[in-house]
């Protein structure tokens, strides 16, 4: 198998908070393969946004101790390469589009002027040309009108329209990876299904990897070949998306696909998953999700339990159902 | 059984805003002439996307702003029109309001005890040691522990916090309550224990709910009867079985298709192209025409009026 596009190795963030470090996100690993579209599932307090920024280093960093572990991308790793260099990858490279269109957007600057800033600097355009550039963006991310539109505000536009145009500066310079972190929740569910087929239509396209972040098992199951599921910084299962529908492996994937509210069938009380997420700052023993988990056992509280292979492309951070599972084979 | 809690007939909110610098006035009509009935112990789901009127719609309910025109009645006084204020003062105790926000909906500054005591402290006549009591039973009634009483908001989750807000409304005990998307703003698995609390409480105080939600498949888990808005107007509103079994209006069909399901075998068909017309400007026939992918002739210019296709089953479309 080639090389993956962007392996993440063992990533740790952690935060100052008034109650001391925090660690966000907890020796994370995953791999994107070119042209893949991985899922990253989680609610929130997860660390998978934090994960997102933490590739592109956009990190706060007064109140950020310098991640730890490897993000290796083009045969570098990321978190040591010079600044200037990571300005060079950002958006030509590796492109984000975030939830909120609206705070994304310079409200004081044309469509025109924001796309064209991505292009005339990693590629160097005039303004002509670039504006010429930006229509032709428009219309890729199907945006009606778009010779009068590139000249219009921010705020003349709704919220499906500001995400295309997000998405059109993210693409602008073709890049390699895609990141969107949770690119439709503020949408419409009319407004979502659009953006989706567009993302995939543009993926496909344009040949990107795309990451995809997301707390709605529905999107996921729509957009993702695989999948790694988060809980409280740590990965707790990884999968691919077939299968992770059809047989999760790890309590808190179960507990998580019971607790959706169900569109086709009537039911008449919904499965929950008792407690809520802990704290970050929370000191606890053994897994994190020990204090919720219905499985529990005692070694569970102990030890914090490591992710161990659970079948092809898979793993769960839960040996005792890995073994069980292993056992009903 | 006896009649309905909540009749609405007819109702209708209009907003004055200014378009532009120093522009003529506009009219926005938020709600647009709807009508529906809240049987009681029953939830209504009223859901549509954003702009729809939805939770305009809520506040009417409650009296929190005044309609322009048309009639509701709660518990069979008029608090519309003429001699509506204090008709509504009459029935004032019986109604409450859940928030969406759990964090912007409860004072950071105040102990939860007093936050949901608050509604006690203002209807006024409580003694010390009553008022203590209610706010253990209310908390209990919730599933929060009596001691929590003495700490402050930001000690909680959001599913946690609105538990709060949930106790606050029931302080004084309401017939009915107004839901506005209280869980739209949890992660699921708080989702789902917020809804199951609702659900409980409604069988053990006999509440009626309107539950307004974008997420069709929230609703389906929590109502009776489901009515579906789009641009103000009411388009369907059915029994929830005959509408998620046969959704008759192509604007409830295109919604749910675009539900995405945890199911990862499953094919969407296309997308509804388009997006919500602004209710400013709206056009003279059915709000939907200009993105409805059965639209005929006659839709753009007239308004179709809302019909019955079967037991309880209203659709206004000009299909049927």
């Amino acid at each position: 198998m080639a090389a993956p596009l962007l392996e993440v190795q063992d990533l740790t963030v952690r935060f100052r908070t008034d109650d001391g470090w925090m660690t966000a996100v907890n020796r994370v690993s995953l791999a994107v393969g070119e042209g893949e579209a991985l899922g990253i599932v989680g609610e929130s307090g997860s660390g998978k946004s934090v994960t997102a920024l933490s590739i592109l280093r956009l990190h706060a960093a007064p109140t950020t101790r310098m991640p730890t572990g490897r993000i290796m991308y083009g045969g570098r790793d990321l978190l040591t390469v010079p600044s200037r260099d990571m300005r060079a990858i950002r958006g030509r490279e590796i492109a984000m589009i975030f939830q909120d269109p609206m705070s994304s957007l310079n409200p004081v600057l044309t469509i025109a002027d924001q796309i064209g800033e991505t292009l005339r600097l990693h590629q160097g355009l005039d303004q002509a040309t670039a504006r010429k550039r930006a229509i032709d963006l428009l219309d890729l991310v199907r945006i009606p009108d778009a010779a009068r539109r590139v000249d219009e505000y921010p705020h003349r536009l709704s919220g499906g329209m500001r995400q295309r145009v997000m998405i059109a500066i993210a693409i602008a310079c073709r890049p390699k990876l895609l990141i969107a972190d949770e690119p439709t929740t503020a949408l419409d569910v009319t407004i979502q299904a659009q953006i989706l087929d567009l993302l995939r239509d543009l993926q496909r396209e344009l040949g990107m990897s795309v990451i995809l972040i997301t707390h709605d098992m529905g999107v996921i199951a729509e957009f993702a070949r695989r999948v790694m599921v988060m809980y409280a910084g740590r990965v707790v299962e990884t999968a691919p998306v077939g299968e992770l529908f059809r047989r999760p492996v790890h309590p808190y994937t179960d507990g998580l696909l019971a607790a959706i509210p169900k569109l086709d069938v009537d039911v008449r009380r919904l499965p929950t998953i008792p407690g809520s997420i802990p704290d970050p700052t929370a000191m606890i023993p053994g897994c994190r999700y020990g204090p919720r988990c219905p499985q529990v056992q005692e070694a569970c509280r102990r030890e914090a339990p490591e992710l161990v292979p659970a079948g092809p492309q898979r793993e769960a951070r839960c040996p005792p159902r890995v073994a069980a599972m292993r056992a009903n084979l | 059984m006896s009649g309905p809690i909540v009749k609405v007939r007819d109702l209708v909110k209009e907003f004055q805003v200014t378009r532009g610098r120093g522009g003529p006035p506009a009219v926005l009509r938020a709600v647009n002439h709807i009508s529906f009935d809240i049987r009681p112990g029953t939830t209504l789901g009223l859901v549509g996307e954003s702009g729809s009127g939805k939770s305009t719609t809520g506040r009417l309910l409650v009296g929190l702003i005044p309609a322009t025109s048309g009639e509701i009645e709660l518990f069979d006084e008029t608090i519309t029109g003429r001699g509506g204020a204090a008709a509504l003062a009459k029935v004032r105790s019986k109604l409450q309001f859940v928030f969406q926000d759990p964090h912007g909906s409860l004072n950071p500054r105040m102990r939860v005890g007093n936050s949901i005591a608050e509604p006690i402290d203002i209807a006024g006549g409580w003694h010390r040691k009553d008022r203590a009591d209610r706010v253990s039973e209310l908390l209990e009634t919730v599933g929060l522990p009596r001691a929590v009483a003495e700490r402050f908001p930001h000690e909680f989750s959001g599913g946690q916090r609105q538990r709060i807000g949930i106790a606050r409304a029931l302080a004084l005990k309401p017939d009915f309550v107004v839901c506005d998307e209280p869980v739209s703003a949890l992660d699921v698995s708080m989702q789902a224990q917020i809804i199951n609390l609702l659900l409980d409480l409604q069988e053990k105080l006999g509440l009626s709910y309107l539950f307004i939600a974008h997420d069709l498949a929230v609703v389906r888990s929590i109502a009776t009867d489901v009515a579906v808005m789009y641009a103000g107007a009411l388009v369907e509103q059915a029994p929830k079985t005959a509408l998620y079994a046969a959704p008759k209006h192509p604007y409830t069909q295109a919604l749910l298709e675009a539900v995405p399901r945890p199911d990862p075998n499953r094919v969407r068909s296309t997308p509804l192209g388009g997006e919500v017309p602004s209710i400013l400007s709206p056009p003279p026939g059915c709000a939907f025409a200009a993105r409805c992918p059965r639209a005929m002739g006659v839709c753009p210019n007239e308004p179709p009026t809302p019909r019955a296709t079967g037991e309880g089953h209203l659709v206004a479309c000009h299909l049927y």
